[in-house]
């Protein structure tokens, strides 16, 4: 073992450490949510999980950016096990390790290089979709500032990635055809052996630096681009699949059912009452009714956030977004997770009961948003990975309508009407059989 | 049902015609139509009348989550007194929340939607309707409601009643699990929209007239008016008319 392997090995430790730290930080913050309890019917789960995440049934409704996906997401599943060897020779200075499976290590070589190219591509065309065609989800009002660049540089980072891995094939099969010391026999170069002209004419150190170069760069890049996942949008590659496991499994018209709401309302209506007796000591904190901040949503729903990629198919299909309202879903799962992040910041400086006077209902969503949502669930549908903005929606709009009694005056009509009418509409309840004489 | 109960008779289905059935002028006619091919097939139903209140649906989607489960348990107590095992209803809103939220308070029936008991009816030969009547070789294209489609799965009942009118269903570019709402659910029906540059049922009526339809069928009271609105604001009413499936089969079947 050389100095370069000590190095490497600290790397490796180093950025696997930074990246568990996160994902830890991550972990918290989804647990500051509310209870609720996704465990049941595993075997339905798993189904599902194989079907939605590893099987992108629902990325291919979309046949273009389907297919594209399914080439970068097979090609980054399959490309890793290159990076496996990678990782082995890093540590033990050996080169090319797993070559003793001739034929075969043959093979898994030139797949990589194919994928390797076809990942390249995918990439190029998502550039462009997102900077130059006008692809109506990727401008909308929330996709500037870091958003767009998030986007741009993981596409970036893997066209590099690719790049580097390619490269290094090229200049690593000219050294094997040199005999250089070191360089083993070993792989199939479908793709790099149309790199080899332009290292042509290289001596066998500089085509050594090239190879080692490259082969740094791309290892060292895939350590950084993996301390880059939790603070981006691609942190999706790991949390689609618990997020799909944990989907809603009922029919997507029931909501929730408030069980505090529930116990109140079998109290007032139960005859045997005692109106004077004292009200019951409260259990617990007091909770609202609804929610006002982050913490006052599910863990299904902060799992929702952090999984959301932005690709805004749920946006481009919601009915008050596409008529020009101010109401985007994918903007309501990015808010959740902003904030998120805030609170989470706030606990690190602050301690856990920091209070910064924010709140994900007023200072992220606004009101004119959650009361555009016609609570068709198109978005849910869309989603590729099973997130339900409405949930956040409704419970937003419940805290509004139950703790602070806003509603657009229209509504507030409505809710008389049902309850003195028993109808949205100041009909007589007695009325209702108006239609029998009328036929 | 009162009657009937007070007779000691109990009827195979319970029929919950909703507030927009009871009270407005164009969805009566669905109730009537509903009524109509109940009678024909001989089902022993029965209705609430002035028992039946609101399921509480655009309350809850409001946010009013009291409203909601007060309105779920007095129709809850209704219904159980009455010892109610099936209903059917004639809006997807009424059927979603009967369907799927009275359980979690204690209500449990067997709810269908009319359109999947008007296919009963006809699979079991309770129906007939012989090749189509008016409807024969015109162009209809079925609107789904999102809680009779998205919030529960319910895509081919009505597309078969309206294959065995005969006619040429045709498909809007977004439908089944990509329809495109109306613009009334979620309680929007009853508030004016949020500020945007165009109404929802414009876009969504726009897209229906674009495969020149001589029907616009739906399975929901409110997408009706939603349609209803959008074809008047094209001035195509002599073109295209805004049905119920309940309507196509009463007339359809000469009811």
């Amino acid at each position: 073992m050389g100095i370069s392997n000590i190095v490497f090995a600290v790397l490796l430790i180093g950025a696997a450490a930074l990246f568990g730290f996160q994902v830890s930080k991550i972990r918290r913050n989804i647990l500051l949510g509310k209870d609720v309890d996704r465990n049941d019917r595993s075997g339905e789960r798993w189904k599902l999980m194989a079907r939605v995440a590893l099987g992108q049934s629902k990325m291919v409704t979309r046949p273009v950016s389907g297919l594209l996906h399914i080439l970068v997401y097979a090609g980054f599943v399959i490309i890793n096990i290159e990076v496996l060897e990678i990782v082995i020779d890093g540590v033990f200075g050996t080169h090319r390790v797993l070559s003793f499976m001739g034929g075969f290590y043959s093979f898994l070589i030139g797949s990589f290089e194919i994928l390797a190219l076809l990942v390249l591509l995918a990439c190029v065309v998502f550039l462009i979709r997102r900077n130059i065609a006008h692809i109506a989800r990727f401008r909308s009002r929330e996709m500037t500032g870091w958003p767009k660049s998030d986007a741009n540089i993981i596409l970036i980072v893997e066209i590099l990635l690719m790049s580097a891995l390619l490269t290094m094939n090229a200049s690593d099969q000219l050294l094997q055809a040199m005999g250089s010391d070191h360089y083993v026999r070993a792989g199939a170069f479908p793709v790099s052996q149309f790199i080899t002209p332009l290292l042509a004419g290289m001596s066998e150190g500089q085509l050594i630096m090239v190879e080692r170069a490259t082969w740094w760069f791309h290892i060292v890049g895939i350590l950084l681009f993996l301390n880059y996942l939790p603070i981006s949008k691609h942190f999706h590659i790991l949390l689609a699949f618990p997020n799909v496991y944990y989907s809603n499994l009922k029919a997507k018209g029931e909501m929730t059912n408030m069980e505090k709401v529930t116990q109140e309302v079998k109290l007032m209506m139960d005859p045997n009452a005692d109106p004077y007796a004292a009200p019951a000591e409260p259990t617990g904190e007091p909770e609202r009714f609804g929610a006002k901040d982050v913490r006052d949503l599910t863990w299904k729903n902060l799992m929702d956030a952090y999984t959301c990629t932005e690709c805004g198919r749920c946006t481009s299909s919601c009915p008050a977004n596409i008529t020009g309202k101010l109401l985007s879903p994918r903007k309501i799962m990015m808010d959740t997770r902003d904030r998120l992040v805030e609170v989470g910041k706030n606990i690190d400086k602050h301690g856990a009961d920091y209070d910064d006077g924010k709140s994900l209902l007023g200072d992220y969503i606004t009101e004119e948003e959650l009361w555009a949502c016609t609570t068709c669930n198109a978005c849910v549908q869309e989603c590729p990975v099973n997130i339900s903005p409405l949930e956040i929606i409704v419970d937003l709009r419940r805290y509004l309508v139950m703790e602070e009694s806003k509603s657009p005056t229209e509504l507030t009509g409505m809710f008389n009407n049902v309850e003195n009418n028993g109808a949205p509409w100041a009909f007589p309840q007695a009325d209702r059989l108006k239609w029998a004489e009328e036929a | 049902m009162a009657e009937m109960m007070a007779a000691g008779d109990s009827p195979d289905v319970l029929f919950w015609v909703g507030c927009a059935g009871s009270f407005d002028d164009r969805a009566k006619k669905i109730t009537k139509a509903i009524v109509k091919i109940l009678n024909k097939a001989n089902v022993k139903f029965a209705v609430l009348g002035a028992e039946e209140g609101c399921t509480g649906d655009p309350a809850r989607r409001a946010g009013n989550e009291f409203l909601f489960q007060m309105q779920a348990m007095m129709n809850i107590q209704v219904l159980d007194a009455y010892e109610i095992k099936k209903i059917v209803t004639g809006c997807p809103h009424c059927f979603n929340t009967m369907k799927n939220e009275y359980p979690q308070l204690g209500g449990n029936y067997e709810v269908i939607h009319h359109s999947q008991l008007i296919q009963e009816l006809i699979d079991t030969g309770k129906l007939q309707i012989e090749g189509g009547g008016a409807f024969k070789g015109k162009k209809i294209t079925f609107h789904d409601p999102c809680y009779l489609g998205r919030a529960n799965d319910v895509y081919e009942a009505p597309r078969a009643l309206l294959e065995k009118l005969d006619a040429e269903l045709v498909e809007m570019k977004r439908c089944r699990a990509k329809g495109l709402c109306c613009g009334a659910g979620g309680a929007q029906m009853f508030k004016e929209a949020e500020k945007g540059n165009k109404e929802v049922n414009i876009e969504r009526t726009e897209e229906a007239l674009e495969v020149k339809p001589a029907i616009i069928a739906t399975g929901c009271p409110f997408c009706n008016t939603m349609m209803t609105d959008g074809v008047k604001n094209f001035n195509k009413e002599e073109e295209t008319s805004v049905l119920d499936i309940a309507e196509l089969i009463s007339q359809a079947a000469d009811l």
